[in-house]
């Protein structure tokens, strides 16, 4: 049976393809509106350099962010840095965001670099973040980059969809990140392998942009190789929020064929906990309620927004960081830094005992800002708690919402924000 | 391509970090990486790894991160081929890219056990224990993967391209 409904993967792979018929299980060679990398862009240079070019195909399309390693951890990393500025002038890449400006997905949404109906490219598994404002952003490798940067396209297998239908209304005490934690257990690491999961639903009308991208940011730990939320009234209000009316929106059919249907009703969803080791281990808060903690992180591309750092500061208010417990903040942009001083977060946080970093990835893949140690425990807002993550394979990493680190980190275990929330 | 060499059995969902901890990829050097590959999943792979040895895994193999030096690892410390289940997008992406055959095999993981010896023929889309004991059948190799696996990776098949349209 053939539909005639596409979805919003079809339509915006054809679109980028000029295949106008393509559907999904195609393979079409498709030309990027946007690419992005990071450090990495060393990696993506050292195969580039091989082609004997003079610059990308379109300097104009590239932007490259440093963030996982900033401000440098070492010399070496220094002198990748180094080499990345000299790079970015050579090729005239204008879109370059140096050390301490924040975490790329958050700029490339930030920024409005990322707009509904693209085809976003970055090397940063975490890509499916920019799904958020309706693109189809997806992660690939450093070498494969260096092709892009060589030709401007690539071939990718347009996806099936996965139409997650999120229904209810969030309890006191959890969030988007509850959410998408819930939905690693029910989706499982490779339940959406290869797919476009696409977030629909009375829950995800509600949800800010910030939100939004939280969902897409976890949907690559299901193996999703993208996630999108449809343009709606929150895009355009959020676009219209930096002067931006006129926006083209790509959007799935009613009778679009999605590959299946998964539903899920937050209203009874208590405050989840992940963990440690393996991201789909979620649970309810009350069951692991009472571990023991080193260390409480605030952060990352999933949960470093500004609306993150005000949920932590309400609970840190007029609290004090558990004796014995380090809680470390990082913002995921210069811009959330900015306001979340202007809101009296930072402030908050630092009365409250808690250090705040650069803003970038701090500790979440383990360079640096907060390395954890053999037998330590961490509870983290980061998107993996994979062993060594975050520095020695013997620590255990637990993976929360905002609201749970920041009470956790009052507690110095592992604690029901609700109970803090009074 | 056919190739003898050990078996090194791994589980289900063998993430990037396990392949290549983060806390290594400051040092781009291949050789650095090939020192810690599999470090987060077996501790004696990187001294015990030989040319032509062979990784067979479950599912989802190389989830989790894009960081390509996953791939540079392993292949730098002499695997001729990764074996799984199923693989990460990413991971089987880059690994294409930088030349190292990936082969998908519903039941080599299950078939095959730690330290066997297997003869890995690719072309046959068979991976049989050197005994004759053993054998699994592989999934063939997309075509268009075929053709850059052929050309040793992306950065040849891009270079014959360029070279192409300037022809």
């Amino acid at each position: 049976m053939t539909v005639d409904g596409r979805t919003a993967s079809e339509k915006i792979l054809s679109r980028a393809s000029g295949m106008l018929k393509a559907r999904a299980g195609d393979i079409v060679e498709a030309g990027p509106d946007l690419v992005m990398s990071h450090e990495n862009t060393y990696l993506v240079n050292r195969s580039f350099s091989e082609f004997g070019l003079p610059r990308p195909w379109d300097p104009d399309k590239v932007v490259v962010v440093l963030d996982h390693r900033t401000p440098a951890n070492n010399a070496q990393t220094a002198a990748v840095h180094a080499s990345i500025r000299k790079l970015v002038t050579k090729y005239g890449v204008g879109r370059f965001f140096d050390s301490g400006e924040g975490i790329c997905h958050q700029l490339l949404v930030e920024e409005r670099l990322a707009r509904p109906g693209q085809l976003i490219l970055g090397t940063d598994s975490h890509t499916t973040t920019e799904g958020a404002v309706g693109a189809f952003a997806t992660g690939i490798g450093a070498t494969e980059m260096a092709g892009v940067w060589a030709t401007g396209s690539l071939w990718l297998k347009i996806p099936k969809t996965v139409l997650v239908n999120l229904s209810g209304h969030l309890m006191k005490g959890t969030c988007a990140k509850d959410v998408a934690l819930s939905l690693a257990k029910i989706i499982g690491p490779s339940g959406a392998d290869y797919r476009c999961m696409e977030f629909v639903g009375t829950l995800v009308a509600d949800l800010p942009m910030a939100s939004r991208m939280v969902l897409c940011n976890m949907a690559v730990e299901m193996g999703a190789k993208a996630a999108m939320v449809s343009p709606d009234i929150v895009t355009k209000e959020w676009f219209r929020g930096y002067g931006e009316d006129a926006l083209t929106v790509v959007a799935s059919d009613e009778d679009a064929e999605f590959e299946r249907r998964v539903e899920s009703d937050v209203s009874r969803m208590p405050p989840i906990v992940s963990g440690p080791h393996k991201v789909e281990e979620a649970k309810s808060v009350d069951k692991f309620e009472g571990v023991r903690i080193d260390q409480a992180f605030i952060g990352t591309c999933t949960n470093g927004r500004l609306e993150d750092l005000l949920a932590a500061a309400r609970i840190l208010k007029g609290r004090k960081v558990a004796q014995g417990c380090r809680l470390i903040v990082a913002p995921a942009s210069r811009r959330v830094l900015t306001d979340a001083i202007d809101h009296g977060a930072v402030q908050t946080i630092t009365q409250a005992g808690g250090v705040v970093l650069t803003p970038g990835c701090g500790p979440c893949m383990g360079a640096h800002g907060g390395v954890l140690g053999p037998g330590e425990v961490c509870i983290s807002t980061s998107n993996r708690n994979f062993p060594g993550r975050m520095g020695s394979e013997e620590a255990e990493i637990y993976l929360a919402s905002p609201m749970t680190v920041a009470a956790s980190a009052v507690a110095g275990k592992i604690a029901d924000p609700r109970r803090m929330l009074e | 391509m056919s190739v003898r060499g050990r078996i090194w059995l791994f589980g289900h969902d063998i993430n990037t970090d396990l392949i290549m901890p983060g806390r290594y990829l400051d040092n781009y050097d291949p050789a650095h990486l090939a020192q810690h590959a599999m470090e987060g999943a077996n501790k004696k792979f990187a001294s015990g790894v030989r040319k032509g040895d062979i990784v067979v895994s479950g599912k989802n193999f190389g989830c989790g991160s894009s960081r390509e030096q996953a791939v540079t690892a392993l292949k730098h410390s002499g695997v001729s081929a990764v074996i799984a289940e199923s693989f990460a997008r990413i991971f089987y992406r880059n690994a294409i890219n930088l030349g190292l055959p990936v082969v998908v095999s519903p039941t080599a993981h299950a078939v095959f056990g730690d330290g066997d010896i297997a003869m890995l023929d690719v072309d046959a889309l068979v991976l049989g224990s050197s005994d004759g004991a053993k054998s699994a059948p592989l999934e063939p190799i997309p075509s268009h993967v075929k053709t850059i696996l052929g050309m040793g990776g992306l950065v040849p098949y891009v270079k014959a391209k360029l070279a192409a349209k300037e022809a």
